[in-house]
C-alpha cells in the first residue's frame, strides 16, 4: 500500500490536472445554482483530489463495498468540492453537477444520504462529523480487536481507514472537542482527521472570531499525532497520510494550511467568498458582478492549458 | 374491571404490590438484546449504573464505550457506529440525552437514518429530590417531532424489558423514556406487547364506557386506581396504555373516542407537545370529542418526594378522577371540544 516518492511524483501531473478540472466544475455548478459556498470548496480541491484519486481505497461503481475506506465530510457546506470530485471519480455523471441545490436533485444544498446514497453521512450543522468518524473507527476496532491487542505483538494494520474532513471554523464547536478527547483516549490509529486550516469563517478571520492558536498544541494535548502540511502540495498531503497510517497507537490530525478561493486570484484569501457564488455581489478587487464567473473560469482554463504543456 | 385478556398483575391494587424502577427493566432488556445480537453495543455518558447499562457493560466490556459527560458526542458517535452495522444503545438522563443533544439526534441519527436506541432515564417529575434541572418533562415532545423516530414510554419494568428487546429490532431510530423511582409492577410476562399497539388495561364491567383514559408511562397505575374508584361510583371507564407514543395506535384512539365520547389523557410530561397534544391532534382530525388533559402545564419541576410532586402537579389519582368528572360534565352538556 505504501507509496514511494517516485510513484507520487509520477502521479503529480494527473493530480494537478484533475484538481483544476474539479475547480472548473465547482465554479460552473455554483454559477448555475446561483447560491452556495465558493471559498472553501476551491481551497480544498487539491486535498479532495489527492483523496479520491490517490489515497482512498474505494470503488465508485460499488459505493457500498464493505471494505472501502470511509470519508466523513463534517463541514457539509463545502459539498460542491465533494460533489465535483465524486462526479469526476465516476460516482455519478458530470451533468448532474448542474442540478446542485435544485428541487429533486441528488445534490442537496448540504449533503443528504437520502438523495445521494453514496455519501457516508449527511452533514451541514457543524461540529459532529468527527464524532461520527470516531464511531465508525470504534465499530471497526470492535470487529478487528482492540489497539492494545495489536500493541502486544501483532503487526497487522487496520484493513480500512476512517477520514474526517473538518473545517477550522467548526473547531469553535464543543462537540468537536468531545470527539477529540474520546479518539485520543481510545487510541484510534485507524482514524485520520484533516482540518482545512484556511483561517476564515463567515463573520471574518478565525483568529478574530475565536482564536484557535496554538492550534497544533490542542490536538497534541489530546494525544493525537499531528502533522502540518501545505494543503496545495500533493507530495506533502500524500506523505502526511502515509505517516498517519503508520501511527497505529494514536489518531492522527493533519492540519492542512490552505488558501480559501485557491486557483481564482481575486477570490484567494478573501472571506467574502466563503458563502457566496460568483456574480451575486460586488467585492473590492474582483471583476464586476456578471463578469466574475467568466473571469474565474478563464483563469482556471488558462492554468489547465499551462499544465497540459 | 381489569381486562382479563391482557393478564395484568393480580396484586395491582394491593398495598404491598411489588415496586421496581422502570429503568431496571431497560437494563435487563439491554443485556438480553446484547446476548441475542452481537451487533448491539452500549454507550454511556458517565451514568452507567444509574441508567442500568452496567449489566451490559459487565457482560460485554468490549462492546461498551464510556463517552464521559459529553452527550452531543454520545449521539454522534453512536450514529457512526450504526453506519458500520452496529446497533448502539445510548444512555444518560433524559434531560441531557435527548435534552442537550437534540440537534445531533436529529441530524446524525434521524436525518442520516441510523438505527440508534436512545434511552432517557430519570424522565418526569418523579425524579424527586434532584429538582427541576434533572426532571425532563419535555422529552416526548422533542422526540416525537422528529421524522423517523419511534417513541416508547413503558409503564413498568416488565414492559420496559420487552420494549428494549423490541427496540433492538426496529429498523430506525428509537427513543425509550425511563423513570428513576420505583413504580408498581402492573404487567406480567404474559401481557401482550407490540410496538405500535395500544392495550386496553381496564374496561367497564358491562356496556360502553362513559370516559376513556389514555395514559402513558409511570402514571398507568394511578389511572388504574382512579378507574377502579370511579367504577365504584358507577362511572364506566376504559384505561388504554399507550406504550408506543409514535407510531400511535391511531385506530385504538379513534375507537376509544367513538365508544366513550369523552377522553382524558394522563402523562408525566408537559401538555405542550406530549401525549395530550398527540391525542388532541388525532381526534381533532378523525373524531372530535371533549377531552381533558392531566399533564404538567407550562411549569418546571422542583425538589420533593415522588408523591408530593405528583400531587402538586395534579398528576395523582385525585387529579385524574377530577379530570374524568369534568369531561363527563362537558359530554353531558353536549360540548364538542
Amino acid at each position: 500500500m505504501s507509496d514511494t516518492k517516485e510513484k507520487i511524483k509520477a502521479d503529480l501531473p494527473t493530480l494537478q490536472k484533475k484538481a483544476n478540472d474539479i475547480r472548473i466544475s465547482i465554479i460552473e455548478m455554483l454559477l448555475e445554482a446561483k447560491s452556495g459556498h465558493t471559498g472553501g470548496p476551491l481551497g480544498m480541491a487539491d486535498i479532495f483530489t489527492a483523496l479520491y484519486f490517490h489515497i482512498l481505497k474505494h470503488d465508485p461503481k460499488k459505493p457500498d463495498w464493505p471494505e472501502r475506506d470511509r470519508l466523513v465530510l463534517s463541514n457539509g457546506h463545502i459539498c460542491p468540492v465533494l460533489y465535483a470530485t465524486m462526479a469526476h471519480a465516476g460516482y455519478f455523471p458530470l451533468e448532474a453537477l448542474q442540478t446542485l441545490r435544485k428541487f429533486g436533485s441528488i445534490l442537496q444544498g448540504h449533503p443528504h444520504r437520502d438523495f445521494l446514497p453514496a455519501l457516508e453521512t449527511s452533514s451541514g450543522p457543524l461540529g459532529s462529523g468527527l464524532s461520527q468518524a470516531v464511531g465508525m473507527a470504534l465499530a471497526d476496532r470492535i470487529d478487528r480487536g482492540r489497539t492494545l491487542d495489536r500493541e502486544k505483538g501483532s503487526t497487522s494494520t487496520p484493513l480500512k481507514f476512517f477520514y474526517a474532513l473538518l473545517s477550522d471554523g467548526e473547531m469553535d464547536c464543543g462537540n468537536t472537542w468531545e470527539a477529540g478527547l474520546l479518539a485520543g483516549k481510545e487510541k484510534l490509529g485507524n482514524l485520520i482527521g484533516i482540518i482545512d486550516r484556511n483561517n476564515i469563517q463567515i463573520d471574518g478571520f478565525t483568529e478574530d472570531i475565536m482564536p484557535l492558536e496554538p492550534f497544533r498544541d490542542k490536538w497534541e494535548a489530546w494525544n493525537w499525532h499531528v502533522i502540518e502540511v501545505n494543503g496545495h502540495d500533493f507530495e506533502q498531503i500524500i506523505s502526511a497520510v502515509e505517516e498517519a497510517k503508520a501511527v497505529f497507537n494514536k489518531p492522527s490530525m493533519i492540519i492542512a494550511h490552505t488558501i480559501p478561493g485557491k486557483g481564482v486570484s481575486f477570490m484567494e484569501r478573501r472571506f467574502e467568498w466563503h458563502g457566496m457564488p460568483p456574480d451575486t455581489m460586488e467585492v473590492s478587487g474582483a471583476p464586476k458582478k456578471g463578469e466574475q464567473g467568466k473571469a474565474a473560469l478563464s483563469e482556471l482554463r488558462n492554468f489547465k492549458a499551462q499544465i497540459l504543456k | 374491571m381489569l381486562n382479563p385478556h391482557v393478564k395484568l398483575n393480580t396484586k395491582i391494587f394491593d398495598k404491598d404490590v411489588e415496586q421496581i424502577p422502570i429503568r431496571k427493566g431497560f437494563g435487563e432488556g439491554l443485556l438480553a438484546a446484547g446476548e441475542a445480537d452481537e451487533h448491539v453495543v452500549g454507550l454511556c455518558a458517565d451514568l452507567t449504573e444509574s441508567t442500568q447499562m452496567h449489566l451490559f457493560k459487565n457482560k460485554f466490556p468490549h462492546r461498551f464505550i464510556e463517552i464521559g459527560v459529553a452527550e452531543q458526542n454520545l449521539a454522534a458517535v453512536a450514529s457512526g457506529m450504526a453506519a458500520m452495522g452496529k446497533i448502539p444503545f445510548i444512555t444518560s438522563y433524559a434531560m441531557f440525552s435527548p435534552g442537550r443533544n437534540w440537534e445531533q439526534i436529529r441530524t446524525t441519527i434521524c436525518y442520516n437514518n441510523r438505527k440508534v436506541v436512545i434511552a432517557g432515564s430519570h424522565a418526569g417529575v418523579s425524579v424527586g429530590p434532584d429538582g427541576g434541572t434533572h426532571q425532563a418533562i419535555e422529552d416526548i415532545a422533542i422526540m416525537r417531532v422528529i421524522p423517523r423516530m419511534t417513541v416508547i414510554a413503558p409503564c413498568d419494568s416488565i414492559e420496559a424489558k420487552k420494549a428494549t428487546i423490541a427496540a433492538a429490532k426496529i429498523p430506525g431510530p428509537v427513543y425509550i423514556r425511563l423513570a428513576r423511582e420505583k413504580t408498581p409492577v402492573i404487567t406480567t410476562e404474559e401481557t401482550p406487547f407490540e410496538i405500535g399497539k395500544a392495550q386496553t388495561f381496564f374496561k367497564p364491567i358491562a356496556g360502553k364506557p362513559d370516559v376513556a383514559i389514555i395514559v402513558t408511562g409511570g402514571l398507568v397505575s394511578n389511572a388504574l386506581i382512579a378507574a377502579r374508584e370511579l367504577e365504584k361510583e358507577k362511572i364506566g371507564v376504559t384505561v388504554i396504555n399507550i406504550a408506543t407514543i409514535k407510531p400511535l395506535d391511531t385506530k385504538a384512539v379513534i375507537r376509544a373516542a367513538e365508544e366513550a365520547g369523552a377522553l382524558v389523557t394522563v402523562e408525566e410530561h408537559q401538555l405542550h407537545g406530549g401525549l395530550g397534544s398527540l391525542i388532541a391532534e388525532t381526534i381533532a382530525e378523525h373524531h372530535p370529542v371533549p377531552i381533558e388533559f392531566v399533564a404538567v402545564r407550562d411549569q418546571f419541576g422542583q425538589s420533593g418526594t415522588l408523591s408530593e410532586l405528583i400531587e402538586h402537579y395534579g398528576l395523582g389519582v385525585t387529579g385524574i378522577k377530577d379530570a374524568v368528572k369534568r369531561v363527563l360534565q362537558r359530554k353531558k352538556q353536549g360540548s364538542t371540544l
